[in-house]
């Protein structure tokens, strides 16, 4: 046993104590929503991180895979049948994307992804016959798979620590695997790989498959969450509060990605639920406390402060860049002993 | 026969307004290669300027025309300060750019949210246009018709600027090759400071041209910019002309959708998009800029 696989088999032995840690089905169900957005982000993540492909239109295929659980589920089809049939069709939107998007990469990539998912936050918004509009579809039951009802708190983040810990393996063994490998290459030297004999499209496609497999995994995780679907859980913001996870966590790592998911949803619960009172007394302070409460009631804008300073002050994520930070910090206090360069840390 | 007449008529108001909204957008993604995703908020912020400086809310009220004129430059300041203290910082770095201004475009969103409230705003139609124009049997709003003689007279002021202007000479020398253009002492860092501010205060005078036919509401930002996004894929980067067929494309598009076929409008809308990236990536008219 290494070191390593000591970390791991404690991290997972944590991950399964969590709900007898913390037994407020409140704080469990946050346990499963991070678990359940770091399954989407690891999925964004091969295109983001290790394809370097970024895609602003992820929510939609989030949705699709939601929005079909939904739609059956509604219709009195079973639970299976309904998240079989969401794998498929979410797999073959998947494959329907990246036939479109991957004709381009870099910043045309960006705009096909996004006016991809704005097609389908479109439909899902107006084709009111199909999808119920703007009241959404409601999910009334949750699964009950060899006996584990995921009805209850516990149940349902069992479920979803399954299916993360799953996501997370094969992530690992996509990244690890040659393809993985060739996968890196194509980001880094597309026409070397070419040349090298690798077919750059189809190792893309590959990719970007097994990122849709991970999208629709989190979506069907998602409707049976909320129990509910609408056209706001598709819209670009959805979009980017993803990509902000994995930008924020560390692109092109295996556990940024998760580390930026509990982040966003962290600061979101904090946000909704938190109000600073009691400060008082010089005007500087009131104004301060009033900014602060002004930003934890509008997600969006504090979504935009976080995005922003983020990308100008450390694009490659909290973890590695605070390291950089403190790194170039400890330097400057020590400058007079150490002669040593300033070695930037790595950039995204 | 009218009903087809009208239709038609308003798919090119609406082709006219886009083209405005477009024309800045395709510039700055020809010159500084990055879409600029608070073009939507750029749009939304001028007419709910325009809008402010109307409702007699402040000491000073204008009429419509001067409300527009003056919320476009408004916007256009912004937009250039925006240039200079952010992107600036990430030169040369576009997928940080490209993220910057999606965070921007949601902090825009919300102070909107904060200051407008949530309830859309409609715009009263300038005193003078607010007659029919009758042509047959049909009768025309008098307002969308002057839209679309503004819509021309931009497009043409536009082509003569990049055509016939030291300054146009100078954007098309950026969008052809940057490095040269440097080499030759342009200062492109410069253009692209003024190019982003006019793209701006393009997209906040067409927000409030569009104000009293789209009425200005939270969101609007977001259902305005991948219509500007089509709008550029449809017609390629950087190019006028493009911007210009691809607008009056997608303004038809979405009029006969929304009359004939309202569920699907919005596929129908993004399904010439799919054709144009299969069959032809780069754009109708990518890579020349008229």
């Amino acid at each position: 046993m290494t070191g390593r696989h000591v970390a791991i088999a404690a991290a997972v032995f944590a991950l399964i104590a969590v709900p007898y840690a913390i037994t407020e089905a409140y704080y469990v169900n946050v346990a499963s929503q991070i678990l359940l957005y770091a399954i989407f982000a690891l999925g964004l993540n091969v295109l983001v991180g290790y394809a370097g492909l970024v895609s602003l239109g992820h929510a939609g295929l989030f949705g699709v895979a939601s929005y079909v659980v939904a739609y059956l589920l509604a219709a009195d089809h079973g639970h299976a049948v309904a998240i079989l049939a969401s794998l498929v069709i979410g797999l073959v939107a998947t494959a329907g994307f990246a036939a479109l998007s991957l004709r381009a990469t870099g910043i045309s990539f960006i705009m096909i992804t996004l006016a991809l998912g704005e097609i389908i936050w479109g439909l899902a918004y107006r084709w009111i016959s199909l999808t119920n509009g703007d009241n959404g579809i409601s999910v009334t039951t949750r699964p009950a798979p060899f006996g584990l009802s995921l009805a209850t708190a516990s149940g349902f983040y069992y479920t979803t620590l399954i299916i993360f810990l799953f996501a997370i393996a094969a992530t690992a063994i996509f990244v690890g695997s040659p393809l993985g490998a060739a996968l890196c290459g194509t980001r880094d030297q597309p026409r070397r790989m070419n040349a090298l004999g690798y077919h750059v499209w189809m190792v893309r496609f590959l990719a970007f498959m097994f990122s849709g497999l991970l999208t629709s995994l989190a979506g069907i995780l998602f409707v049976y969450y909320n129990q509910f679907i609408s056209p706001q859980t598709l819209a670009l913001t959805a979009s980017a509060e993803v990509l902000l996870m994995v930008i924020s966590g560390g692109a092109g790592t295996l556990l940024g990605p998760v580390v930026g998911a509990a982040l966003v949803v962290i600061v979101k619960n904090v946000v909704s639920g938190v109000r600073l009172t009691g400060l008082s007394g010089a005007v500087l302070v009131v104004i301060v406390r009033n900014v602060v409460n002004g930003l934890f009631e509008h997600w969006n804008f504090l979504l935009g402060v976080i995005f922003v300073a983020i990308v100008v002050l450390m694009p490659e994520g909290l973890v590695p860049g605070a390291v950089r930070l403190t790194r170039s910090a400890w330097r400057a206090a020590n400058r007079q002993k150490t002669a040593a360069p300033s070695v930037a840390g790595p950039k995204q | 026969m009218t009903f087809w007449l009208l239709l038609t008529v308003n798919s090119v108001t609406f082709g006219g307004l886009l083209f405005l909204l477009s024309a800045g957008f395709s510039l700055i993604f020809g010159l500084m290669r990055i879409p600029n995703l608070t073009h939507g908020s750029m749009f939304m912020v001028g007419a709910y300027l325009g809008t402010t400086f109307l409702s007699g809310a402040l000491p000073f009220t204008l009429n419509f025309w001067f409300a527009a004129i003056l919320a476009a430059l408004e916007v256009a300041i912004l937009g250039a300060l925006m240039e200079r203290l952010l992107l600036r910082r990430l030169a040369g770095e576009q997928l940080a750019q490209v993220l910057v201004t999606l965070g921007v475009s949601f902090m825009v969103a919300d102070l909107c949210l904060m200051g407008w409230g949530g309830d859309p705003v409609s715009v009263a139609t300038p005193a003078g246009l607010a007659g029919f124009v009758r042509f047959g049997t049909a009768v025309f709003p008098l307002y969308r018709l002057a839209v679309i003689a503004i819509a021309v007279v931009f497009a043409i002021v536009l082509w003569l600027m990049l055509e016939r202007t030291r300054l146009g000479a100078m954007i098309r020398a950026g969008v052809d090759d940057p490095q040269m253009a440097r080499v030759v002492g342009i200062r492109v860092s410069q253009l692209f400071t003024i190019v982003f501010g006019l793209g701006a205060g393009l997209a906040a005078f067409a927000g409030m041209i569009g104000g009293p036919i789209l009425s200005v509401y939270p969101g609007l930002d977001q259902d305005m910019l991948p219509l500007a996004l089509v709008v550029v894929i449809l017609g390629g980067t950087g190019s006028l002309l493009g911007s210009f067929i691809g607008s009056i494309i997608v303004g038809f598009l979405y009029n006969f959708g929304q009359a004939l076929l309202p569920e699907l409008a919005y596929f129908i809308l993004f399904l010439p998009m799919v054709l144009v990236l299969a069959l032809r990536p780069q754009g109708l008219f990518g890579g020349q800029i008229l």
